[in-house]
């Protein structure tokens, strides 16, 4: 539900978290005979109606294989699919729709980069630069693509507070690295990197960018233009879109040059037996039967946020943000990790004495519906910098409410009670 | 399903027992649960057919190290054969809380180090307890 509030002299668009709460049907069930308390939306987010129906809708009424038939049914698929696509790149401001090419997910995406690019352009000796905070996924095929071209690995570190050490990423620049590849906001400190500026260095020291955008995307205002970024990956699940699409963006000109990753029907031209040539982008990189109700359930989520306004997107996850570390320090014994939140997004993650984040969520789980996460969450490395096996994380996007922080701290201190501290 | 952190357990937690290692184990395992990061390391001492020392050192949730800690006093003097033998009913029942099934992989982390590290020492083919069941 979207309101106008007047009172700041000009007409400014803000809607209500608890209102938009009844667009998401799981949001009203109950676990262990409570109200649930989902508070895990950066592992995957949950869907409003318009993206279950909309892949519902799709299945009732349009599905069959698309790019194939020259029948109603296969165009009426054809054309929504690549309706999604268009809205996708609306969304990201990217400047032409088939820079959108869809992926599994932000893993995917990231694996495209490295064989398709990565292979064709590292070369032994080559430096690539990454940081200390990288989800696996932005660490491991990176890792792949130096075992096979000999191709060195870099890490920016991070202060305590969890910002990334821009001094040291300045002289890593020095060395003239091929790659960059960072995340533009930490799954686990929250962090938000400033993006643009580290952009515009790498580019300045020769090297190219690849944005990890999954925990950005869905939460902030990104656009790939103003970013100048060349590669930009990201996940439709955690965007209130379904699991299974992904999108990775890159400059026309890259994925141009760049051979295909997966081969096989959709992508090519014409095939001989000894040899091929490849289709136009995007669906050079789009092999085989693609997840066309996801890609629809994407757009319907690109609908969804776009009405919302990615500006309130943020400034309501800036909000609750703040309300949960100043409500989680009141609890004794907790610390939190990452920066204030200015410089973070809507995740905080957080250990409590010398109760396990696995007992905690058990805890918060069993005695208030509470769902948090508890681990590493992908992020081995920065855990052993944070020099913490483990920490529970507590993450908010569009439908949180400063009541179900509340529930957290209750549940925090009845952990406290359990654990006699 | 509710689990109880009762105060035994809670005690085997901050206080194991055979915490530690030894200098020369006769049987040593490790092993780790990639889905919470617990890690467990398990030393034996053997002496003709008797276990005659045990220690472990580990960190991680509650339910993994406390039923280390019972799994290690339950070790502590038996005979090879009865270690061998030592598997899941053992340590639920000694844990005496229901497990809900996602934090088994906790509970069960010490038998697989056991396991595992007895199989490596020759002592017992792996693959004859229930260790990779759930």
């Amino acid at each position: 539900m979207v309101t106008y509030n007047k009172s700041a002299g000009t007409e400014q668009k803000v809607y209500s978290a608890a209102a938009i709460r009844h667009d998401f049907p799981i949001l009203s069930r109950q676990v262990h005979g409570k109200p649930l308390v989902f508070l895990d939306s950066a592992v995957s987010s949950q869907k409003p109606l318009a993206v279950i129906e909309a892949m519902n809708v799709y299945y009732r009424t349009t599905h069959t294989n698309v790019h194939r038939g020259v029948y109603e049914l296969s165009e009426e698929a054809t054309a929504a699919m690549e309706k999604a696509r268009v809205k996708v790149a609306r969304f990201i401001n990217a400047r032409q729709s088939k820079q959108v090419i869809f992926t599994r997910n932000t893993t995917e995406g990231i694996n495209l980069v490295a064989y398709s690019w990565g292979n064709a352009n590292i070369h032994q000796g080559d430096l690539i630069v990454l940081t200390e905070m990288e989800h696996h996924s932005n660490l491991v095929p990176w890792q792949l693509l130096a075992q096979r071209t000999s191709a060195r690995l870099e890490f920016v570190p991070i202060t305590d507070d969890g910002l990334l050490r821009l001094d040291v990423y300045e002289q890593l620049l020095q060395q003239q690295p091929k790659l960059v590849a960072f995340t533009h906001v930490s799954n686990v400190l929250g962090t938000i990197n400033p993006a643009k500026q580290m952009i515009a260095q790498a580019h300045a020291a020769g090297a190219i960018v690849l944005l990890d955008g999954a925990q950005s995307v869905p939460h902030l205002p990104v656009d790939v233009q103003d970013l100048d970024v060349d590669f930009l990956c990201f996940s439709g699940h955690k965007m209130l879109g379904p699991t299974g699409i992904g999108v990775l963006y890159g400059r026309r000109d890259l994925l141009e040059a760049m051979p295909p990753f997966l081969g096989g029907g959709s992508m090519i031209r014409k095939v001989e037996l000894r040899q091929s040539t490849w289709d136009d982008l995007p669906w050079k990189f789009e092999a085989g039967t693609p997840a066309i109700a996801e890609s629809i359930g994407e757009g319907a989520a690109v609908d969804y946020l776009t009405d919302l306004g990615m500006e309130n997107v943020r400034r309501h996850e800036q909000e609750i943000t703040r309300y949960a570390i100043e409500q989680l320090r009141s609890v004794p014994g907790l610390t939190i990790y990452g920066p204030d939140a200015e410089h973070r997004s809507g995740v905080t993650a957080f250990t409590l004495g010398d109760i396990h984040p696995h007992d905690l969520s058990s805890i918060l789980d069993q005695e208030m519906g509470v769902a948090v996460r508890a681990g590493h969450h992908c992020t081995q490395p920065l855990h052993q910098r944070l020099n913490v096996a483990a920490t529970a994380r507590a993450s908010f996007y569009v439908y949180t409410i400063p009541e179900e922080i509340d529930v957290l701290v209750k549940g925090l201190h009845k952990a406290l009670q359990i654990f006699k501290l | 399903m509710s689990m109880d952190y009762r105060e035994y357990i809670l005690d085997h937690y901050r206080n194991p027992r055979n915490y530690g290692k030894l200098e020369q184990p006769d049987v040593h395992a490790e092993d780790s649960n990639p889905l919470c990061g617990d890690q467990l390391a398990l030393d034996l001492q053997i002496e003709g057919n008797h276990v005659t020392a045990v220690r472990f050192q580990g960190r991680g949730c509650a339910i993994s190290q406390a039923s280390a800690s019972m799994l290690s006093e339950m070790i502590e003097g038996k005979t090879t054969q009865e270690v061998i033998r030592l598997g899941k009913d053992e340590v639920l029942d000694a844990l005496g809380i229901a497990i809900s099934p996602a934090r088994t992989k906790c509970a069960f982390l010490c038998l697989r180090v056991l396991h595992r590290g007895l199989a490596m020492a020759g002592l017992e083919k792996l693959g004859n307890n229930d260790e990779d069941e759930d």
